[in-house]
């Protein structure tokens, strides 16, 4: 994304969620499975059928959509990726969805971001973990019913899914 | 809801209709799930969602996954139309909501 | 090389690397260190190949670790500054305000009046148990963590100065021997990748001088933050040798070995490092 000027708003740290461990304990339920709703509810989805299910039978644009991701990366446990789609940003033609999916990871579904025409730019970035060297597919969703399709191949060194000590 | 130790970077003042970058580090371990022969098992345990209000008004979204890192990134974009609140909602596995807020002032 | 060429060469190396000022101090510290340490010739190589930790990284994870909205370790900046002035008998209540800490880690590993060899994180659990009537708050604890990075944090760019005279010598000539040290089934010294390989590759890692100037550090590796000791411990797994405890007498004589080593050079913390 482009370098911006900006101040840091610094948020209050704080206390009790030094550890967020102490705040989530304060709550009636513990996590014994990930809730409905989550992206892991689909946990044995394959790569190609969360493409297909994200599609829904449209056939996807390969234009439009940039994805700065690097080819290589030295550690899978952090890779800065950016995406950015050529839309209008309008209440009649806006990007409403963008889904990062993951070729190798042992849960495809990266994330998924909604965005509104208050968005003024399809643009976002994250930092996202891959396990070893893999595709990672970006599908974005308009309001006009077209989807945007990018794949790019990332090279990964160390992985994300191992602990040296 | 409780709070939670987060960086966010916004600009200090835009102009109405700037198109404002904003930036959300948040403290969060986001433990991926252990379930394999020889270890303990441990839950999953990550902010599964994140919602972005602006002026009481949903302008982001997000669902992660164990797919994003630890101490999760993100930047968006989002119009600068009046002076107020963007207010941070991250819900966690379990149930528990963590809260951030950032004024907006548009001149 | 005689005596008096290391010294001279490492007032022109010091000079280079840390600006007339600090040259001079730095410079009169190698040419004590090569006459009061004896003519061992790695030193002499080491005064004019050091480099700070920063060098060695790659630019896109440099300008990460200069930019604090993107940089995961600022986030127990945080969390340590509002531990400083967190309670009744709380840091803040003696010291003031947390940046009157600047110097301060620049000058650790320190020995105490008792005679102990502290590092920064030790110094702050001294506080904690004898000042202000806490429990320790435990090697590698978030807290712990938080504080000691916050408290380092006000010492960034400034040059590491520790005294290695006195009281710490025997602890620095400790330190010094471990790092020379084969060690482990791959019988591998401190030296011979720090000194011998750094700026080289290892396993897709460059080598650095080891300065341990990034301390605390976020390390992507641990999705987290740890401190110095734990990633001794995990250059000691690396050689498959004998793990020392966090906190060690090993370490720490260790630490203020490789503090005095980056005599001149910035503290970087936080840093982040893969």
């Amino acid at each position: 994304m482009t370098q911006w000027n900006r101040r840091a708003v610094m948020a209050i740290p704080a206390l009790a969620g030094l550890n967020p461990r102490i705040a989530a304990a304060q709550s009636a339920e513990t996590a014994a499975a990930p809730p409905h709703g989550t992206l892991a509810a689909q946990p044995q989805e394959t790569f190609e059928a969360a493409e297909q299910a994200i599609l829904a039978g449209r056939t996807p644009l390969a234009t439009g959509i940039t994805v700065d991701i690097p080819p290589l990366s030295e550690n899978g446990n952090a890779v800065d990726v950016a995406i950015r789609i050529d839309s209008p940003s309008t209440a009649a033609d806006h990007v409403t969805a963008i889904h990062l999916l993951s070729e190798k990871n042992p849960v495809t579904r990266i994330a998924s971001f909604g965005l509104t025409a208050r968005a003024g730019r399809a643009e976002i970035a994250t930092r996202i973990r891959l396990a070893t060297t893999q595709t990672v597919l970006v599908l974005a969703e308009t309001s006009r019913g077209q989807v945007h399709r990018a794949s790019r191949e990332v090279i990964v060194i160390l992985g994300a899914c191992v602990d040296g000590g | 809801m409780s709070l939670i130790t987060a960086r966010i970077t916004l600009p200090a003042t835009a102009r109405r209709g700037e198109i404002v970058p904003i930036r959300v580090i948040v403290r969060h371990d986001m433990e991926r799930e252990v379930d394999a022969p020889g270890l303990t098992p441990v839950p999953r345990r990550i902010l599964h969602s994140l919602r972005v209000t602006y002026a009481g008004e949903e302008v982001f979204r997000m669902a992660l996954s164990t797919g994003i890192t630890a101490n999760p990134l993100v930047e968006f974009t989002t119009i600068a139309t009046q002076t107020g609140d963007l207010v941070f909602e991250w819900h966690e596995d379990g149930g528990a909501v963590y809260r951030r807020e950032a004024r907006l002032v548009v001149a | 090389m005689t005596r008096r060429r290391a010294a001279l060469r490492g007032v022109v190396q010091a000079a280079r690397r840390v600006g007339v000022q600090a040259a001079l101090r730095a410079g009169v510290q190698a040419a004590l260190q090569a006459m009061v340490l004896g003519t061992l010739p790695w030193l002499g190589a080491v005064a004019q190949e050091i480099r700070p930790s920063r060098d060695f990284l790659s630019p896109a994870l440099r300008a990460q670790q200069d930019d604090p909205s993107r940089h995961p370790g600022w986030l127990w900046v945080d969390e340590g500054e509002a531990l400083w002035r967190r309670g009744d008998r709380s840091c803040q209540s003696c010291h003031g305000d947390i940046g009157g800490m600047a110097g301060v880690a620049t000058r650790y590993p320190a020995v105490a009046a008792d005679g102990a060899l502290l590092n920064l994180a030790g110094r702050i659990e001294r506080c904690r148990t004898q000042h202000q009537a806490e429990p320790a708050f435990g090697h590698e604890s978030e807290p712990l963590l938080a504080l000691t990075v916050a408290v380092a944090l006000q010492s960034r760019g400034l040059p590491m100065a520790v005294a290695i005279d006195g009281p710490a010598a025997p602890f620095l000539a400790a330190g010094r021997s471990l790092y020379a040290t084969r060690q482990g089934q791959l019988n591998l010294s401190c030296g011979q990748c720090h000194d011998d390989n750094a700026g080289r590759r290892l396993r897709g890692d460059v080598i650095s001088n080891g300065l341990g100037t990034g301390y605390p550090a976020y390390r992507l590796e641990w999705n987290g933050m740890g401190s110095l000791h734990r990633r001794l411990r995990a250059c000691s797994l690396g050689v498959r040798a004998t793990q020392f405890g966090l906190g060690s007498p090993e370490y720490l004589a260790l630490e203020l070995f490789l503090a005095s080593r980056a005599t001149g050079l910035p503290v970087e913390a936080p840093g982040l490092r893969r």
